[in-house]
């Protein structure tokens, strides 16, 4: 698997979650997704930089173009934020700790093909999603 | 500042969403139908978002309490235009939308909120037959 081209776009402002919905749905329109596929992923992308934003106080999204064995595109979300304390918790649906509908951690994994949370108390948050052509 | 136009007819709200809206012009728009719908009496609201590419948990959010908002103020919402990608990915994400009406389009839309308002008069008025 190769990085074909990398980007990052800061998640510092409710503009740059606008932004990155922007960027997400432009990359995947030239990697050829398909519209159902595209829609999926920038909403996906919306959820994770609106968590970066609110949760993690602001970080950054580095999106990734991957080849081979397929076509892919790989979001990266971090954070220096106060961390999650218990991941399992944050990814079921309802579950929220900020005024939202607790949907955005577990409708993200649903809409890609590869979810991953590291995350340290304290220290703060990755998000890795990965969307596949 | 960037506010979303809402345009009054008869005794309907139109509104069309036409930018990508960040969470807090979703959250003024939200203020604004509420105060224009307690201004002028409306009893419908017709939101057009076939113009948005996507519909995330806070849009969503946003939908679901303008519907019960305006609901408490005597009014029906129907959101319509609806983009078949934004239907699929909305309901993956886990977001069914109970409680907003939905139209395919504006005059569907128009219809259905005609004949809520039409029934409800029936209602209050007794002049249909059981």
């Amino acid at each position: 698997m190769a990085v074909v081209s990398t980007e990052t776009v800061p998640v510092r402002s409710e503009a740059d979650v606008v932004t990155v919905r922007r960027r997400v749905r432009e990359t995947a329109a030239q990697l050829g997704f398909g519209l159902v596929d595209q829609t999926k992923v920038v909403t996906a992308a919306s959820e994770l930089a609106r968590n970066t934003l609110i949760h993690g106080k602001g970080g950054e999204m580095v999106m990734d173009t991957l080849n081979g064995p397929r076509l892919g595109l790989r979001l990266i979300f971090q954070d220096k934020g106060p961390g999650i304390v218990n991941i399992d918790l944050a990814l079921r649906d309802g579950f929220t700790t900020g005024s939202g509908l607790g949907l955005g951690l577990g409708g993200a994994k649903r809409l890609v093909n590869e979810f991953d949370v590291t995350s340290r108390v304290g220290e703060g948050t990755r998000i890795t999603a990965v969307r596949w052509k | 500042m960037e506010k979303i136009p809402i345009l009054r007819m008869g005794e309907f709200l139109l509104v069309t969403i036409q930018v990508d809206m960040h969470d807090r012009l979703a959250m003024t728009l939200q203020d604004d139908l509420t105060n224009r719908i307690s201004e002028t009496g409306a009893k419908g609201v017709l939101i057009d978002i076939s113009s948005l590419e996507i519909v995330d948990s806070f849009i969503g959010r946003m939908l679901g309490n303008i519907a019960s908002m305006s609901r408490v103020l005597d009014a029906h919402t129907v959101v319509v235009g609806m983009q078949p990608a934004v239907a699929i990915t909305l309901v993956e994400l886990g977001m069914s939308l109970d409680g907003v009406r939905t139209a395919l389009n504006v005059d569907a839309g128009m219809e259905l909120l005609r004949n809520s308002v039409d029934d409800e008069k029936d209602v209050r008025y007794g002049s249909r037959f059981y």
